[in-house]
């Protein structure tokens, strides 16, 4: 059934169809609409699920963790500053192996105050263990949370996930989607059974003290071993989701007109919709430019990085964060997976930081200004911020 | 290494980590001092510090003798001081744990 819906009520449908059981949230815009729509849903009898309601978004992990340990599939929404004061439950979910799905809603950090998209609040949860994807439209956050849930709880893999949408520009906006048959999603998703649940014929101790000589690197160890696995079932799952439900993202990595490319723009999110259509109308013009919108930045994709490398001449990065380290944190680790297998130069762009618009018409000058380093072969610098008030050279 | 599950399921209680030997300092009630008014007992945030028959241990006076001691548990004590900072009496010693257990 095809409706009009945002991309929090696409959230929403996703944890409805999964059969989700507990949902234990706090509100923050522009996260809200995701959980009210859900406690719609409950409230009219047609999701089966608890609602808890908490004092904060630290008190909602930790009570989708409690209820996820019973091993019943739980859900949860939130944005910026809510899934910073998570951080420390969300590496509690990860490290007890818990397949919980998240929804956030890519919103900046403050000061100074801002509800609009840019990525930092999910790249600085980058390290917490959970698999992070970035959606492009309404319908592939909706499946991606479908598609989360089946990957997450195989028993290989056992991890949490957070699947991250643009604020507003996704979140507040309606678009056509394909609400799937409950039937389908049944026989595409089973019902969850999680190995190590509370369980009283098995009374045991649940994250208690280990010493040093105990084997704590060991299950980290074996951790590191499961999230290296997940590449491989996320191919498998969507494969199984294209047979069901017609629909296919890519990978991890999806490729546009990427052939015989010049230069390649690296993106994520909302930007890459807005890049296709710019690629679309350069290429008319004779100039070859492509594009690979990361979908899946953990499990980091290296192997389909260093591919794509090789089919052009420079990669243009764009980042919508940035890391106080060196540049953006798809950058950064762009340049990581590539080193000692291509020489190609790389450039990070940094743009749309706080919601500021990344148009068609300054993407097409980023555009421009990689096919100039693909033929010169070398960066003029290698971090630049794109789009800054009062910049000449990137003014639309 | 091979586990049954992905993440430790424990099946023996905390208590089989004895943290006492995080100890730097050791907590020595002096019972000559102490007049059983549970002020540590109270305080011990480990909780480390229990109560014994009243007779197992010297008392100031024969009176205090009907009421329960205190006792420290060095399995479970980490240090801390708080017991000696809080005795209203100064009935504990804090002295250099010498690795000898004296
Ligand atoms: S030193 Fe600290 S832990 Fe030990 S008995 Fe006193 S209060 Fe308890
Ligand atoms: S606080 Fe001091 S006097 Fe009171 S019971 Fe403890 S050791 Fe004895």
């Amino acid at each position: 059934m095809k409706t009009m819906i945002t991309g929090n009520e696409a959230a929403a449908w996703g944890a409805r169809l999964a059969r989700v059981k507990v949902v234990s949230a706090y509100p923050i815009t522009p996260q809200t609409k995701v959980v009210e729509k859900i406690a719609e849903f409950i409230a009219n009898g047609e999701m089966d699920a608890r609602y808890i309601r908490v004092e904060s978004e630290h008190s909602a992990m930790a009570a989708c963790i409690s209820a996820e340990n019973t091993g019943v599939r739980t859900f949860t929404a939130t944005s910026a500053h809510g899934l910073a004061l998570m951080h420390e439950m969300l590496m509690w979910a990860a490290y007890a192996r818990l397949p919980i799905v998240m929804a956030v809603i890519n919103r900046a950090m403050a000061p100074p105050w801002s509800i609009w998209a840019d990525h930092q609040d999910s790249m600085a949860q980058r390290d917490t263990g959970w698999i992070q994807i970035y959606s492009e439209s309404n319908q592939e956050e909706l499946d991606a949370v479908l598609m989360l849930y089946k990957i997450c709880e195989d028993k290989d893999v056992l991890l949490p996930a957070m699947t991250m949408m643009d604020a507003f520009i996704l979140s507040h906006t309606m678009e056509p989607v394909d609400i799937p048959d409950q039937k389908l999603v049944d026989d595409f998703l089973p019902e969850l059974d999680l190995p190590h649940r509370l369980d009283i014929n098995r009374p045991a101790g649940h994250g208690s003290l280990i010493m040093p000589e105990g084997p704590v690197m060991e299950y980290r160890k074996a951790m590191a071993d499961a999230f290296a696995g997940v590449r491989d079932k996320i191919l498998k799952v969507e494969e199984e989701f294209r047979e069901i439900f017609g629909r296919e993202y890519g990978g991890l990595v999806e490729e546009y007109r990427t052939e015989d490319a010049d230069a390649i723009a690296v993106v994520s999110s909302t930007i890459a919709s807005t890049s296709k259509e710019v690629v679309d109308r350069m290429r008319e013009r004779g100039l070859k430019v492509g594009l690979a919108r990361v979908r899946y930045f953990r499990p980091f994709p290296h192997r389909e990085l260093r591919e794509i490398a090789k089919k052009t001449d420079m990669l243009g990065v764009i980042d919508r964060s940035y890391t106080f380290g060196y540049g953006g944190a798809l950058y950064a680790e762009t340049k990581g997976v590539l080193y000692g297998h291509s020489d190609i130069p790389v450039k990070n762009y940094i743009m749309g930081i706080g919601g500021r618009d990344v148009t068609p018409e300054i993407l097409e000058k980023v555009f421009m200004d990689m096919l100039k380093i693909a033929k010169d072969g070398a960066v003029d610098t290698e971090v630049e911020w794109v789009g800054l008030i009062g910049d000449e050279r990137w003014s639309a | 290494m091979e586990f049954e599950f992905p993440t430790p399921l424990t099946t023996v209680p905390s208590t089989a980590n004895k943290t006492g030997v995080w100890r730097t300092f050791r907590p020595v009630i002096n019972y000559e001092k102490c007049i059983r008014c549970y002020i540590c007992w109270k305080f011990c945030p480990e909780p480390a510090i229990s109560f014994v028959p009243g007779d197992k241990y010297p008392a100031p006076s024969e009176a205090f003798l009907k009421r329960d001691a205190v006792e420290i548990n060095y399995d479970y004590c980490k240090g801390c001081g708080i017991c000696a900072n809080e005795c209203p009496k100064g009935a504990i010693d804090f002295v250099l744990e010498r690795g000898d257990g004296q």
